[in-house]
């Protein structure tokens, strides 16, 4: 029988927790590495047992763990992130140019068809490369070099490289997306880059419809269909059937269109979902009602989703890494919240239970079906 | 024989309890105690001072015979106290909330 193994990661420490397809009956195992922030924990797609834990602390810096036994065990891997040659500035909030500085590890993003191979993208952005197992990373430096990188802003979490996707159809094509520079793809395997951000539009820039600046929070794309992408900007729900080149906006009728996570269901790629947060001066869902809207269009067509969600004195946020989905025949949707609950609904989001409640801030959050 | 103290994160990301002891030949400065700990604990490297500039980290502080030697010059050598194992070295993730 198929069974999920869901990877949790939070500002103290890193859990996973395991069900049968039922997914009612969990299993609750950590934390493990007590006390870091986990921004990430991700499997690998060609090998479920091969696991990667991004840890990392203010004190004593970036860790990469790395387990083969679907994390009962974990041993330490590289930690070297270092900067391809000299980085030129970018610049800083005030707007003054600053030094381009290695804070932690965002995102890890294994590779479609080798275990030893991972992506991972950084604070201040940049993306690296491992190609055995996580032993060393070397940096894709074309994408810091790019020629707009001098004019890059952090948002207010930092200068990160949160979203990495790698095309299932077209190996050399990987689309990530930085806060607050936006999105950028590569056709070439990471060798060049450029901005696909037309169609973006930011009232917090001076040049609303930049080609660089825009605050992406996350993008989604599903495997069947890579040419078409889904993006929570920092204000907006975007939509893109061209992998980059243009995007439109599809918030439609949602409360408000800030947010942070977005994911498509495993089945149906014109399904998404979102969770509608109230603006980004307030970091919470509107009226304390924590919903998960989804959209069966595509976009543009919203209804919320609220049973076995708090309805009041909710204001968690959810944060851009920490919704996932799996993809058991009834396709079950999962998101963590800064308040500790790791919620999961196993049918398409029609209904919702809280799988844990007290865990720390969860940074993010990754499924994995298991035969 | 060193006698080095790891904050209690170091010492489980090294699998370590308690004190860890070292052998070191020639000047004991705090540079070729870092080497020697780092060589002996690889997963350790990065985690008290930068990979590439061995800078120490902001909130790492290193402390011996009741003195704060964090702003010692890398090289400077370390208390005859801790040559001697008679001291140890300390490795302390500074104080702050969180």
């Amino acid at each position: 029988m198929s069974s999920v193994r869901v990877l949790v990661g939070t500002r103290k420490g890193a859990f996973v927790l395991e069900s049968d397809g039922k997914r009612t009956d969990w299993r609750i195992d950590g934390p493990h590495f007590g006390g870091w922030e986990i921004y990430h924990v991700k499997g690998s797609p060609a090998d479920p047992s091969r696991l990667y834990a991004s840890q990392s602390s203010s004190w004593f810096g970036q860790i990469i763990q790395r387990s083969n036994d679907g994390g009962r065990s974990w041993e330490p891997a590289g930690n070297r992130f270092v900067y391809d040659g000299t980085p030129g500035p970018h610049l800083w909030y005030d707007g003054t140019p600053h030094p381009w500085e290695f804070a932690r590890v965002w995102h890890i993003e294994p590779a479609l068809t080798d275990p030893d191979t991972v992506y991972a993208g950084v604070e201040d952005a940049a993306i690296f490369r491992t190609t055995d197992g996580g032993q060393n990373w070397e940096e894709l430096r074309a994408l810091r070099e790019h020629p707009s990188a001098g004019s890059w802003q952090p948002g207010a979490g930092g200068m990160c490289l949160h979203t990495i996707i790698l095309d299932p159809d077209n190996a050399g094509r990987i689309v990530c997306a930085i806060s607050a520079a936006g999105a950028f793809r590569s056709d070439d395997g990471g060798a060049t880059w450029r901005p696909i951000n037309r169609g973006l539009k930011s009232n917090a820039i001076p040049q609303q419809e930049a080609e660089v600046g825009h605050c992406v929070h996350h993008i989604a794309m599903h495997p069947a269909r890579p040419d078409v992408l889904f993006m929570q900007k920092h204000w907006d729900v975007m939509r893109s059937d061209d992998g980059g080149e243009s995007w439109k906006e599809v918030s439609g009728n949602l409360p408000t269109d800030f947010g942070f996570a977005i994911d498509v269901h495993a089945h149906d790629p014109q399904t998404i979902y979102v969770v509608p947060i109230k603006s980004d001066s307030e970091h919470f869902p509107i009226d304390g009602r924590l919903r998960v809207y989804r959209s069966r269009t595509g976009g543009d067509d919203w209804e919320p989703l609220t049973t076995g969600l708090p309805q009041a004195n909710c204001y968690v946020n959810v944060l851009r890494d920490a919704m996932a989905v799996d993809s058991l025949d009834s396709c079950g949707i999962y998101f963590g919240t800064t308040g500790g609950q790791v919620y999961v609904s196993s049918d398409a989001g029609d209904t919702w239970s809280a799988i844990v409640r007290d865990l720390p801030a969860v940074l993010s959050v990754e499924v994995q079906t298991l035969a | 024989m060193i006698r080095v103290v790891l904050p209690a994160h170091l010492r489980a990301l090294a699998r370590v309890d308690g004190e860890v002891r070292l052998t070191i030949d020639g000047a004991l400065t705090q540079r070729a105690l870092l080497d020697a700990l780092e060589a002996r604990y690889p997963m350790l490297r990065g985690t008290m001072r930068d990979h590439v500039t061995q800078k120490r980290r902001a909130y790492v502080r290193f402390f011996a015979c009741e003195r704060d030697l964090s702003h010692e010059r890398p090289d400077a050598l370390l208390p005859e106290a801790v040559v001697e194992g008679a001291e140890p070295f300390l490795v302390v993730g500074a104080m702050a909330g969180g």
